[in-house]
């Protein structure tokens, strides 16, 4: 039994990526046809930060460490995660629910967790890259130094990406149709672009409110990339950061694992 | 061995609502077996527990040898499904999505051979499954379910939304399939369809199986029948004793399952009153009144005899009836 299991295992992992690329390029296909869904992943996130611009100048940042540019570039990967990645993925676990998609698929050979993550590479591909030009290009033209910390900021967009996904994924246990799907991201995108330091650093809230904010799950994904670029995390802190994105991450997983639903209720 | 073991198999959703109440059959290997029934009678609860898409709540299920829900992975690569409805993107091409059918599957056919099989290849195969009718929908799907070589296929109602030429042609393909050594698990609710393909089939009513076997034996579970009209001057009460008989009017109905022997005493009661049985009638049932009849019980099971017909159009009404 053993040695079979050593045996499949390599062309077991091959198959895995066989079909999750397959699930992938069907889904990039769908996105391309989907016009809303398009500009939600595509242009949201960076017409997002442009009209940002004028508050981020007018900002007190005295004493924060922290410049116009890195409250606005940073605040752009806060964008890309929840509309192009959350916003796009709820609405795409959704979809192939009512459609009986997802529930066609289990009677195939792809795994649950092939099928979800398969599902979920050209939202992730896309913010991947997109987080790569925003902060590229935001950097130049804002004139910004190159981050301190460039391993803390790589860290907190992958797990931003990952957390993205699973809590796409939980959401969708909640949310009945494509069309619902727009109210029911509304809590999470709102908590995280008020409360998490997309839209304005926890540095400038009054500390109490920033302190109870800081435990939200964007939370310590914007101070591994904001923080991480000024250099201004101390090496217990980046720690408790990892920690805390990796426990929601782990979170939404488990909430996933437990009650995601593969077909409509009838 | 057998290719699908099924023994006291029970299903009940999280609402209480028990869909399948110990169901109990096997299929042979090579062999195509239908699951007939009326809508709600359990067949799709049941097949999707064959499918291991959900785990029973009690019982047990064995396709290949292998418990469809625990070793899905062992499994799949052997097995190809046809749900009742649904299960691809509308807005992806025919071609694009048994391409992304066949990169999830083990050693796929080629994708031009699988959809000229269904005979959605030429223009249809650029066709966005949003413009497809019902009918390409359903080979559609079907394609998807062949495209790895199945050893074992599930369809669930595949001929629904078909026009007569495309139900003759899916028959055909379940046929070349089944010669071909595939073993079909088909639900149904048209009979001639069960008729037409099944070597065995199972009637399933109210989450039990109401009658199994070949189209023939269960037709033979039925009681045979014979009418005629009684003739003039012959009281119902003078028909010969040993044969129940149900009269309306003048129209007389014996059901027997002795159709021989019921037969001869009526004819030789017939010869001794001199009398000219006008439109006799006498055959063994046929499958679609077994299955009628199965359909028309009561949910509460109280037995074969306790019909609940409300129009007497064409049923047997034993509450009007006067037996001799």
């Amino acid at each position: 039994m053993s040695t079979a299991t050593v045996n499949t295992a390599p062309r077991a992992s091959a198959g895995a990526v066989r079909r999750m690329r397959a699930l992938g390029r069907a889904e990039l296909t769908l996105l391309m046809r989907n016009k809303s869904a398009m500009f939600v992943t595509l242009f949201l996130p960076a017409m997002m930060t442009f009209a940002m611009r004028e508050s981020a100048g007018s900002l007190d940042l005295s004493g924060t460490g922290l410049s116009p540019g890195t409250v606005l570039v940073p605040g752009a990967i806060g964008y890309v995660l929840l509309f192009a990645v959350y916003g796009n993925l709820l609405g795409v676990y959704v979809t192939r629910r009512e459609e009986t998609v997802l529930k066609r698929l289990r009677t195939g050979e792809t795994r649950d967790a092939e099928i979800l993550a398969g599902a979920s590479l050209p939202a992730v591909l896309l913010g991947t890259a997109q987080c790569i030009v925003l902060l590229t290009g935001g950097a130049v033209l804002l004139h910004l130094s190159a981050p301190e910390r460039p391993e803390l900021v790589v860290a907190g967009v992958l797990l931003g990406t990952v957390m993205m996904v699973a809590a796409a994924a939980a959401s969708s246990v909640f949310t009945r149709t494509s069309e619902s799907a727009q109210i029911t991201a509304f809590p999470l995108m709102m908590i995280s672009l008020i409360g998490s330091g997309v839209v304005l650093p926890l540095d400038v809230m009054p500390d109490r409110i920033a302190d109870v904010c800081s435990w939200l799950p964007l939370s310590p994904v914007m101070r591994l990339v904001r923080d991480g670029w000024t250099g201004e995390l101390s090496g217990l802190e980046s720690l408790k950061m990892l920690g805390l994105a990796l426990l929601w991450t782990a979170l939404a997983v488990f909430a996933v694992s437990r009650w995601f639903r593969w077909e409509p209720r009838r | 061995m057998d290719a699908i073991d099924v023994e006291g198999l029970k299903r009940r959703y999280a609402q209480g609502f028990e869909a399948v109440r110990g169901v109990s059959f096997s299929v042979r290997e090579g062999e195509l077996f239908a699951l007939l029934g009326t809508n709600g009678a359990g067949k799709t609860s049941t097949v999707e527990l064959l499918e291991g898409l959900a785990r029973p709540s009690a019982g047990r299920v064995r396709v290949l040898g292998f418990d469809p829900y625990a070793e899905r992975a062992a499994l799949r690569p052997r097995t190809g499904v046809m749900l009742q409805e649904g299960g691809v993107p509308s807005e992806l091409t025919v071609t694009e999505t048994v391409r992304m059918w066949a990169g999830c599957t083990t050693e796929a056919r080629p994708v031009p051979e699988v959809l000229a099989q269904v005979g959605l290849s030429g223009r249809r195969a650029d066709v966005r499954v949003k413009q497809l009718s019902g009918g390409e929908r359903r080979r559609l799907d079907l394609a998807l379910a062949l495209i790895g070589r199945p050893e074992v296929l599930f369809l669930d109602e595949p001929t629904t939304g078909m026009d007569p030429e495309g139900r003759r042609a899916t028959w055909e393909l379940v046929r070349e399939l089944r010669a071909g050594g595939t073993t079909v698990l088909l639900t149904t609710h048209y009979l001639e369809e069960a008729e037409e393909l099944a070597d065995r089939l199972a009637i399933m009513h109210d989450g039990r199986i109401a009658s199994v076997g070949t189209p023939e034996q269960v037709a033979a579970t039925r009681p045979s029948s014979i009418r005629f009209l009684l003739p003039e001057g012959v009281a119902p009460a003078q028909l010969p004793l040993s044969v129940p008989a149900a009269v309306q009017g003048r129209r007389v109905e014996i059901r027997t399952e002795r159709l021989q022997h019921s037969l001869t005493e009526l004819l030789l009661w017939a010869r001794e009153m001199k009398v000219d049985l006008q439109g006799l009638h006498a055959r063994t049932a046929s499958l679609e009144e077994a299955f009628l009849e199965i359909a028309r019980e009561s949910p509460d099971d109280e037995g074969p005899d306790s019909s609940t017909g409300t129009d007497g159009s064409d049923a047997w009404e034993p509450k009007e009836a006067t037996h001799v």
